[in-house]
């Protein structure tokens, strides 16, 4: 793997076993990613699928099994101390050291990335007054809200200036004002030229924020593209979702020879039609039903979204 | 809840060019750690100190003097050679607190640390190997335990019945300071090793286990000679670590009182220092390295 200045971070075929006492369990099976500098780059995908696993890796904590992964072009394991350098990492617990004040927490992170006692004590206080923590300085970290606990470990991990900065699921648990004000704390970052990773199992977060979005599960990359060019290729913009409490009308299994329609997918009592033009499709389902007379149980209609390309790529609903 | 705009204006918070990113030295990092352990020892110190000198003043009040006030006669008969039992103490109670309190100050925070919320990730993430980070632990548990035999000394040496004093006399400087710091980073480097090995939930186990009886047969309150009308019992103590820091101490204080040569202390303090601080550096890095 050749270093290339451009490339924040890099990973090939990247593996991750955990060997457990009932045998492994393989969280990363294969991962391949580039981020480029000044990029927002989200990582998504539900719970398990290993986006925990492949950010540990890239913050060195987790050790690889197979393939290769690199950060500013040092490899993770090899040359682990240069990438720790270079990063800063928000994991989702809180990991703030309880034996120090908010204050120390940033004093002392400065210090360990080498900045002097007084630089340190400055930068210290210039995060909290940027992050609007101030009046927090004196206190234990572990009597901040939710939300000024993250802002606060936000802050440590940028002490240091890193070059990039990683992000674990930064908004689960808390509340939707919280995260649409974290929102904006990263926006502002990027702004400002920050290359940013980040996992979360939030659809709407990812669209919110990201230049790219990997979509993983079950260990692998499913598709990987920017928040548009993922609703695109996944040929069907709208999904349709209709339960019959018996058999699926006849009518309906012919809907995927018409034009708009790209994909009908037939379950036990169910129909999911994919469609770019769904125009009265939904009713037309529920009118099949009466005139084959059967009830419907259910019914939905996906907006194209990140949600519908997740089910266009993995055929199973997204369960966050 | 306030509002934040980290965006407003300056560059701070964001992406410096490359060459503006600090190059720590691994010294300075290490420095920086040692100087965050003595600012939390600092806050804590009352509470901290307190819990390590309340056993050893009670037991030196109890034996040095309620005892020989009451004619407890039998035990001042430590050592065999007319010593009183003070004298005995002495080296045996410094060397205990150093040992105890070189463990509990690296396997209490330690259960925190690796189990609850994981904050070890914090420390890890700094720009250090894991392995120097299990030495800088060693390293910052070892001064508490060596602080928590100093405060030992005044208590020991000065409570005591009349007539019952310790007669202490330091011969030889440089042995006692040897044993004094091997001691402390053994037994702290000892408390990594089972912190590393042990689940949470047994930590009581460990007290019960393996603290309480190898104090209580550390050759604290008599000396190893002393033990060979007990053959059996003085071959099986050689197997506990604290038996060499207390001998170490017997023969920098009071050396007129039986005491192991000392190849026999000093070895093993050395070799068990040197195989502790490697298999605990072994063990910290898988635990912390997933
Ligand atoms: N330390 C570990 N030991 C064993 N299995 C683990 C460990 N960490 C995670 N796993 C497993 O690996 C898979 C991926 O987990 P994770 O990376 O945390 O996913 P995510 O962050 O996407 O929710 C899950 O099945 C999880 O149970
Ligand atoms: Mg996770």
């Amino acid at each position: 793997m050749t270093p290339s200045p451009e490339i924040a971070v890099r990973t090939v075929d990247l593996h991750k076993t955990y060997s457990g006492p009932r045998g492994g369990v393989q969280a990363v099976r294969g991962i391949d990613l580039e981020v480029r500098h000044g990029e927002f780059f989200g990582l998504l995908g539900p719970n398990g699928a290993g986006k925990s696993t492949t950010i540990g890796m890239l913050t060195t904590l987790v050790v690889p099994t197979a393939g290769e992964a690199s950060v500013c072009g040092y490899d993770v394991v090899k040359r682990s101390v240069d990438v720790k350098r270079r990063i800063g990492m928000v994991s989702q617990n809180n990991t703030l050291d309880s034996d120090l004040t908010a204050f120390e927490n940033l004093e002392f992170r400065g210090r360990f990335f080498g900045l002097g006692a007084r630089d340190a004590r400055r930068r210290a206080d210039e995060l909290l007054e940027m992050f609007g923590l101030t009046e927090r300085r004196g206190g234990n970290p572990f009597e901040l809200s939710g939300g000024q606990a993250k802002r606060l470990m936000i802050c440590r991990a940028l002490v240091h200036r890193p070059e990039v900065l990683f992000l674990d699921e930064p908004t689960a648990g808390l509340d939707p004002q919280t995260r649409v004000n974290l929102w904006e704390v990263l926006r502002g970052l990027q702004a400002e030229g920050q290359t940013i990773l980040l996992t979360t199992h939030y659809m709407e977060e990812a669209e919110a924020l990201c230049d790219r979005v990997a979509v993983v599960d079950h260990g692998r990359v499913l598709a990987s593209d920017t928040v548009d060019g993922l609703k695109g290729s996944t040929g069907a913009d709208t999904v349709i979702t209709v339960s019959y409490d018996g058999d699926v009308p006849d009518g309906v299994r012919a809907l995927d020879r018409r034009d708009g329609i790209s994909k009908v997918e037939l379950g036990e009592g169910q129909v999911r039609v994919f469609a770019t033009a769904p125009d009265g499709l939904l009713g037309e389902l529920v009118t099949a039903a009466a005139s084959a007379g059967v009830t419907v149980t259910d019914a939905s209609q996906l907006r194209p979204s990140l949600e519908t390309a997740f089910l266009t790529l993995t055929g199973r609903e997204y369960r966050e | 809840m306030t509002t934040i705009s980290p965006a407003a204006g300056t560059s701070a918070a964001g992406r410096p060019p490359a060459p503006h990113v600090p190059r720590p030295t691994l010294a300075r990092t290490f420095l920086a750690m040692m100087a965050r352990e003595l600012r939390v020892l600092r806050k804590n110190f009352v509470s901290t100190f307190v819990r390590v000198l309340m056993q050893p003043l009670m037991f030196v009040f109890v034996f040095a003097y309620v005892l020989p006030k009451i004619g407890g006669g039998a035990m001042a008969a430590g050592g065999g050679s007319g010593a009183t039992f003070a004298t005995v103490l002495v080296p045996g109670l410094v060397g205990s607190s150093i040992v105890m309190q070189g463990v509990m100050a690296v396997v209490f925070p330690l259960m925190m640390e690796l189990n609850w919320q994981r904050s070890i990730t914090d420390r890890a993430l700094a720009p250090l190997p894991v392995p120097l980070l299990a030495v800088q632990k060693i390293a910052a548990a070892g001064l508490q335990a060596l602080i928590g035999g100093l405060l030992v000394f005044p208590a020991v040496l000065f409570i005591h019945a009349d007539g019952q004093a310790p007669s202490v006399h330091v011969d030889n400087w440089p042995v006692l300071v040897l044993v004094l710091v091997l001691g402390s980073l053994m037994a702290s480097a000892g408390g990594l090793l089972l912190g590393t090995l042990i689940d949470p939930q047994k930590v009581q186990v460990l007290f019960a286990l393996v603290l309480m009886p190898m104090s209580m047969l550390g050759c604290v309150y008599y000396p190893w000679a002393a033990l060979d009308h007990v053959r059996w019992l003085q071959i099986v103590t050689l197997l506990n670590p604290m038996v060499y820091v207390n001998e170490g101490l017997r023969a920098a204080l009071t050396p007129q009182m039986d005491h192991m040569s000392f190849w026999a202390y000093m070895g093993v303090l050395v070799v068990s220092t040197a195989l502790l601080t490697w298999s605990a550096t072994r063990t910290f890095t898988k635990r912390v390295l997933t």
